[in-house]
């Protein structure tokens, strides 16, 4: 199963970006789970320095910025299995 | 690639052209189109407004996207590395530059804050990024240039820029570090790299674009309402209405514009085009712009979502701290203005 972690305390982009993650997955039909984390620890923990943070499977692809949609599912195509 | 250039360049003139010519058009749109006779307080209020909004909405998005292309080119990551093991002073002036064109928005402040004190960026530094970011705002800079001329938006930033250098410095000297909390320094955070990757120039401008439309739709309301408060103002309020109130003479009334902005949570979209007008019928300039400063550079909002990660007695000597720098800008206006 491929994990997708949101890293965001709610901010405006945090929530876009998780909805765009969410319209990717389904209309892609790739085989991913969305996880949002809101916890100020658990965001530091990560080394992001600006949220949203983006995570696919282990690994930090972007901070701080809201893709394009297609970028987001290059983004996921080429970090999932 | 060169299409788009060329689309910008065409843009860019036809801007000109219209901004130029914004006085000639409002005239023809206010007394040939509408007919309204001159001179009446009517009249004054809706030439005011008809003249200001497409202005200042030009501005804004001319600044907008230079300012977005600009910070295509820095990131907080890359600010961070810039500022490591930089010394108090050199570290504060440079922290406070690379606030203001260091892409960041205020709900990040606590991810960038934590992120620049774990490694090893001193307090002191980090302070002065936080208040000259949201402090130097390109659209407060532009409403500035556009209601009030350059010398009023260049002073506005060179001091902004000052309180941020100073206030950072300030608070770096007290060493108050044992006021943050001390589960920051505890949590070991990963070093991400992210690849650099290599942006064309079109992309950066792509980047531009997406800077209007985020800003433009979040603040234009904000714009048209406070430029009708201000045409009202304009066209009904006497000339020096304000000057008791806000005048040169009333001395408290710089402290006390600081006070009743520093709760106050507005942008400064919404907040320049009331002053201007206040301005207009005698409020000071020294007086404005310390309330104007207070509002958008310390939010309370902001000092809420800092709380989590600081101690109350360090919010207190920040607050204290910036909120004395721009008291002294005021008085400091109100004497050069004299």
């Amino acid at each position: 199963m491929n994990v997708i972690k949101v890293y965001g305390s709610g901010c405006a982009n945090c929530k876009r970006l998780e909805a765009m993650c969410t319209e990717v997955i389904q209309e892609n039909n790739f085989d991913a789970s969305i996880e949002k984390v809101t916890d100020l620890q658990e965001i530091m923990k990560t080394g992001i320095l600006s949220t949203p943070g983006l995570e696919i499977n282990g690994k930090m692809i972007s901070s701080g910025k809201l893709p394009t949609k297609s970028t987001l599912v290059h983004w996921i195509q080429d970090n999932i299995n | 690639m060169q299409n788009k250039i060329l689309i910008l360049s065409v843009f860019i003139l036809l801007w000109i052209l219209i901004y130029l010519n914004l006085n000639a058009l409002t005239d023809f749109i206010v007394y040939s189109i509408i007919g309204l006779e001159k001179h009446t307080h009517l009249t004054n209020a809706i030439w005011f407004f008809i003249f200001e909004v497409p202005k200042v909405l030009m501005l804004l998005i001319l600044v907008v996207f230079g300012v977005g292309i600009i910070r295509s080119y820095f990131s907080p990551e890359r600010t961070r590395k810039m500022l490591g093991g930089k010394s108090l002073f050199a570290g504060n002036v440079l922290a406070s530059s690379l606030g203001v064109v260091t892409p960041f928005c205020s709900c990040s402040a606590i991810p960038l804050f934590l992120g620049f004190v774990q490694s090893g960026v001193p307090l002191g530094v980090t302070f002065s990024f936080l208040i000259a970011a949201p402090m130097i705002n390109e659209v407060a800079l532009v409403l500035l240039f556009g209601l009030f001329g350059w010398k009023t938006a260049l002073l506005y930033a060179s001091t902004g820029l000052l309180i941020a250098i100073i206030a950072g410095y300030v608070i770096g000297k007290l060493k108050l570090e044992r006021f943050v909390e001390s589960w920051v320094y505890e949590t070991k955070a990963k070093q991400v790299e992210f690849i650099e990757e290599k942006i064309l120039f079109t992309e950066r401008i792509d980047t531009g674009i997406a800077a209007v439309k985020e800003i433009v739709a979040k603040v234009w309301i904000y714009i048209v309402i406070g430029i009708a408060v201000g045409a009202g103002i304009h066209g009904y309020v006497p000339e020096n209405f304000m000057a008791s109130l806000m005048g040169k003479s009333a001395w408290w009334s710089v402290p006390l514009s600081v006070l009743i902005g520093i709760p106050m949570y507005s942008n400064a979209a919404g907040i320049i085009p009331i002053v201007q007008a206040l301005l207009e019928k005698g409020a000071s300039l020294g007086t404005v712009l310390a309330f104007m400063m207070s509002v958008i550079g310390l939010s309370l909002p902001e000092t809420i979502i800092l709380k989590k990660v600081l101690k109350i007695q360090l919010i207190g000597v920040f607050v204290g701290v910036v909120g004395l720098g721009i008291i002294i800008v005021g008085y400091l206006f109100n004497f050069i203005f004299a």
